[in-house]
């Protein structure tokens, strides 16, 4: 199916417009909240976070609620518990991260099983952007504006707490509740690409797309900007090969997002491996002529 | 004179060993103080307890007569250099900007006239033509003197300094200890921790000798004294008693 053809469909069907609509504020507020989640260090976190939701998203299920306040909720708990293991024992940081996400990972599992909902387990874990409902549009717009708006207003706080948390804290910032209000919102962006992505691969539209701009720039807000886009190219491109081609809508937009990396860390003009080798060719015959 | 600092009774435990034991000084308005000692002796962790990063046991800490709290924006931290991520996408005069945060508050973007003042915190260190490159890509010394343009930024009346002169080019040194001695002149207050005993006295005017306990604070040519700086350097010779050397304290 040509580019064409696909904006036929586009045209043509609504459940792709919603496919679409859902794929791109993904792409944007993943690659947002990404560039905090590398540039913290935190990229490992990111995927506990992610994995832990299923408990969350498992149980709202069975209770009849909306699967957003089960997501968080567990989400949060999570990101407290490994901070509360690693703080209050010799267990470092990615050994509490390793213990608490696979278990949690692991109970929301046994819940999905015991109800009988093999279908809803894949979808939730690997996407099923084609099948987004209304709700789930809505939901995702409003974490797309919550998040948009928050990194507006605390743009100053975020920057200052992730670049020198000593001074952060030194002039009075709650370094601690920013973290946790990250993870909170690390845990609603989850939340969101349930259907895009799924569980399971969330994690790579939150660094993937982060990393790429942060091999081609030198200035946090531009990275953010970049990585935006990087992320909306992944999701649009991704879907349009999940459609043609059949496959799962997450896997499809990782891959485009994992190939957009390559490109810029073989050919970014500051840190691409070609260019940097070039030049160092370059100086060495310089030096032989001489 | 007006004190600009008061530790009294100063606690602090790290993995829960005592790494400050009972340190209480004060510092006169005006004075540049190095903090000295050996390597382990605690000079960063009282300076990061005196300011509230790190918890303490025990412990009043006082900024002209008031609650740290109060003065907590017109203070100055210049951290160490291995606390920096130096890859991180920020350009030289925007760490300078980072200075004006503090006394923005919530919400408000730093202005025109920020902007400007930031400029010449920049020039003052002689930096401002590395204006727009990643802060990653200057030399050790060149990264500190940014770090104290940011320090300028921020208008304070405090300026603590830890270890600013490790590893850094003999040309910055003179920079940042000229622009220390600037400061002095205006009335600001200056501490430094520091482990080369060599430079101590022509630095500064004032020396807090530590090692976990206080040895001893008072004018530089005093605590400078050799039965005083052994006390807190004896363990570190007790290799020379075979030899018929007595450092005792």
């Amino acid at each position: 199916m040509s580019i064409f053809e696909f904006f036929q469909a586009l045209l043509q069907y609504e459940f792709l417009q919603k496919a679409l609509f859902t794929s791109v504020v993904v792409g944007i507020i993943c690659g947002i909240v990404g560039c905090f989640i590398i540039l913290r260090g935190m990229a490992l976190m990111g995927d506990a976070i992610s994995h832990a939701v299923l408990p969350g998203v498992a149980i709202s299920y069975m209770l009849g609620i909306n699967f957003f306040f089960g997501a968080v909720l567990t989400g949060v708990l999570t990101a407290i518990g490994i901070g509360y293991v690693s703080q209050n024992s010799r267990i470092k940081h990615d050994m509490a991260i390793g213990i608490m996400f696979t278990s949690m990972f692991a109970v929301g599992i046994v819940i999905i099983t015991m109800m009988k909902s093999s279908a809803d387990l894949y979808h939730i874990l690997f996407g099923n952007v084609l099948a987004v409902r209304m709700s789930d549009m809505w939901i995702t717009l409003g974490i797309g504006l919550l998040v948009i708006g928050l990194v507006v207003l605390f743009y100053k706080e975020l920057l200052v707490s992730t670049f020198d948390p000593t001074m952060a804290q030194s002039y009075g910032l709650p370094n601690k509740w920013i973290h946790y209000a990250l993870m909170a919102v690390l845990t609603m962006v989850t939340v969101a690409s349930l259907q895009t992505v799924g569980i399971v691969l969330v994690v790579a539209m939150l660094i993937t797309p982060a990393a790429t701009a942060y091999l081609l720039t030198n200035r946090l807000s531009v990275m953010i900007y970049l990585s935006a886009i990087i992320g909306v190219i992944s999701s649009v491109f991704g879907l349009y090969f999940s459609f043609t081609y059949n496959l799962a809508s997450g896997a499809t937009i990782v891959l485009v997002s994992a190939f957009l990396f390559a490109l810029a860390f073989f050919f970014s003009p500051s840190q691409g491996l070609v260019w940097k080798a070039h030049k160092s060719r370059k100086n060495r015959l310089e030096l032989m002529e001489k | 004179m007006e004190c600009a600092l008061k530790i009294e009774q100063l606690y602090v435990s790290y993995l829960g060993n005592q790494v400050v034991k009972d340190i209480s000084f004060s510092v006169e308005r005006g004075s540049l103080v190095g903090i000295i000692g050996p390597n382990g002796a605690g000079k960063s962790s009282m300076m990061k307890a005196a300011l509230n990063l790190i918890s303490k046991d025990k412990g009043e800490i006082q900024i002209f007569g008031e609650p740290l709290r109060k003065w907590k924006k017109r203070i100055a931290y210049v951290p160490q250099r291995s606390d920096i991520d130096w890859d991180f996408p920020i350009t030289v005069f925007d760490v300078v900007l980072l200075g004006t945060y503090p006394k923005l508050g919530l919400f408000k973007r730093p202005s025109k006239g920020d902007r400007q003042w930031a400029y010449e915190c920049l020039k003052t260190v002689g930096m401002e033509s590395f204006s727009n490159r990643q802060i990653g890509e200057l030399s050790g010394g060149q990264q500190q003197r940014v770090f104290l343009a940011r320090a300028l930024a921020q208008n304070a009346e405090l300026f603590f300094l830890d270890e600013p002169f490790v590893g850094i080019d003999v040309a910055s040194e003179e920079t940042i200890i000229h622009i220390l001695r600037d400061l002095k002149k205006e009335g600001k207050t200056i501490l430094v921790v520091h482990h080369d005993l060599s430079k101590a006295e022509s630095y500064f005017d004032h020396l807090l000798l530590l090692n976990k306990n206080m040895i001893h604070y008072g004018a530089s040519e005093e605590v400078l004294q050799p039965e005083v700086i052994t006390k807190a350097y004896a363990n570190q010779f007790s290799f020379l008693q075979p030899k018929g050397v007595n450092v005792t304290t």
